[in-house]
């Protein structure tokens, strides 16, 4: 706790600094609002394309489709490349080793727009027709798929020791004990990570749509707003839909967290808190967490001071 | 492969990079004044300051990048007229729309980049001993003191590791000011692949290289940081 339980004089501080900030927090409010008014931001017309059943399935709808498809899509093969690059990190054979740190560091390093541009040309250049979709997927695979590797690896790295000792000495061979015995502990227990890049991955479908022309859910509503002549209700309204999904998403990567630690078993590999990002995935630091229901384990969302036992 | 657009002077790839940097500079360091602020309002005891940093966390992280850089320059500057640098009559006014867009496209970073360093501090705020805020109480400090001399100091010493990784994605992040016309790195490869699209795979090395140049470093000195850094408990 950084503070004490308020006595009267800290109530009575804190009372009248909440006021202020509400005060503060109202003007700002009111500024806003009426700066929005000024600029005829406010007015129905603005508003009601987002009452129209055409405006939605014309624009709307169908760019929520293409960024929730592609998203979709690049996490489902970003899935099996991560696991055999992460691995493949962790095999004992170095010319096997090295080739796999080195090509999960070289795309881990490079930005997601970059990736989507080459992926762009080369697919032209391989079959001779553009498909921004094919781009976007591509992009996405290759840096999501060495974010993968990392948590990967540390989920088998996270299984306890014992549990190889224990295979090798019923006489299990190498690839045996990383199928039936770690693999499986690992998927549990890094569940949650892959859950909270699916975050990422969502938000970085958008990327697609600056460059190579993409028409996700952003770009869509850019041209509905060039229809309508509302950049701004409509720009709301997509970051509104963002928000929902994300939010969703993360409530989803704790509820997973939660149950996997409540039941018996592996451990629970988690990346540092702000790791929701195409942010932190690039060089986040893996807590190991060791045992479930131990001193350190605290619910991720509620580790505030002010929770602390 | 045929890298001999790299001498060519319509492309400048130095002065792309050094975009690159600029932003990157500019942003890390308003991101890191605001994630402290934010982080401090996190913790604090005012419940109604809490919930405000909570939820601007929480709502701007879940926003994509992409999203936030292009609502600062075709609503935030265009709608509603927020100008952030001069425009003087009777010159080029290419000038004026490079500053205001490269302005515009750092504050979209420092609001987004802010968010995680916010993160970030606050678990390093956890990894403080109990004992310290508590001793800090007792011996009468307050709560600002508290943060400010005890417990902050120790939180960002601990997380010297975490930041390295946010200015790494933040340094890889800049490329979303192409959306908005700042002339960075991915906007000269945009150019680049379209005008020599024959060398696009040449291209891509060196501006992979490029970025590569930029990370690597930044991730070393921050792990060797993140050592000397670290408190001895």
């Amino acid at each position: 706790m950084l503070y004490d339980i308020p006595g009267p004089r800290a109530r009575r501080v804190n009372l009248i600094v909440s006021i202020i900030f509400g005060l503060g927090l109202a003007a700002l409010a009111w500024w806003v609002l009426s700066v929005l008014a000024s600029k005829n931001q406010l007015t129905g017309e603005k508003w009601s394309p987002f009452l129209e059943a055409q405006n939605w399935t014309t624009y709307l709808l169908p760019g929520l489709w293409a960024t929730l498809e592609a998203a979709a899509l690049s996490v489902v093969i970003a899935l099996p490349v991560g696991a055999s690059l992460g691995i493949a990190r962790l095999s004992d054979h170095g010319w096997i080793r090295w080739p796999a740190g080195i090509v999960v560091e070289f795309f881990r390093s490079i930005p997601v727009i970059i990736l989507m541009l080459f992926a762009f040309e080369l697919w032209f250049f391989a079959f001779d027709a553009a498909s921004p979709f094919a781009a976007v997927v591509i992009g996405l695979v290759l840096y999501n798929g060495s974010v993968l590797a990392e948590v990967f690896r540390a989920g088998i790295l996270a299984v306890p020791n014992g549990q190889t000792e224990a295979a090798f000495a019923i006489g299990l061979r190498k690839s045996q004990v990383m199928t039936i015995i770690l693999l499986p502990q690992a998927i549990t227990s890094m569940l949650p990570a892959v859950v909270s890049q699916l975050v990422v991955v969502v938000k970085d479908t958008a990327l697609g749509g600056i460059l190579v022309g993409y028409s996700e859910l952003r770009r869509a509503g850019s041209i509905s707003a060039s229809n309508y002549g509302n950049l701004l209700p409509t720009y709301f309204v997509i970051a509104v839909i963002y928000i929902v999904i994300n939010l969703l998403l993360g409530n989803l990567s704790t509820l997973v967290e939660r149950k996997l630690r409540t039941r018996r078993g592996g451990p629970v590999v988690e990346i540092e808190a702000g790791a929701q990002t195409d942010l932190m995935a690039a060089r986040q630091e893996i807590l190991v967490l060791d045992e479930p229901g131990s001193a350190s384990v605290m619910p991720q969302q509620e580790r505030g001071f002010d929770t602390r036992p | 492969m045929d890298f001999s657009f790299l001498s060519d002077p319509r492309y400048n790839v130095i002065g792309a990079f050094w975009m690159t940097v600029q932003l990157t500079f500019w942003s890390a360091i308003g991101a890191f004044i605001l994630g402290v602020i934010l982080a401090a309002m996190r913790v604090c005891p005012v419940p109604l300051m809490r919930g405000f940093a909570g939820g601007v966390v929480n709502i701007v992280r879940n926003i994509p990048l992409t999203l936030i850089i292009i609502m600062m320059s075709q609503v935030i500057a265009n709608q509603l007229g927020l100008k952030l640098a001069v425009r003087e009559a009777g010159v080029n006014p290419q000038g004026y729309l490079d500053t205001q867009n490269f302005r515009l496209a750092v504050l979209g970073f420092i609001i987004y980049t802010s968010t995680f360093v916010c993160e970030a501090i606050r678990s390093g705020i956890n990894t403080v001993p109990p004992g310290q805020a508590e001793a800090a109480r007792a011996i009468g400090l307050t709560f600002t003191q508290v943060l400010g001399i005890v417990v902050l100091p120790q939180a960002i010493r601990a997380v010297v590791a975490p930041l390295g990784s946010v200015l790494i994605a933040l340094t890889k992040n800049t490329t979303v000011a192409s959306a908005i016309g700042v002339s960075e790195a991915a906007l000269l490869m945009n150019t680049l692949i379209e005008n020599e699209a024959d060398k696009f795979t040449a291209v891509f090395i060196v501006i992979a290289a490029g970025f590569i140049v930029l990370t690597l470093p930044t991730g070393l000195i921050f792990g060797s940081l993140a050592k000397r850094a670290s408190v001895k408990r």
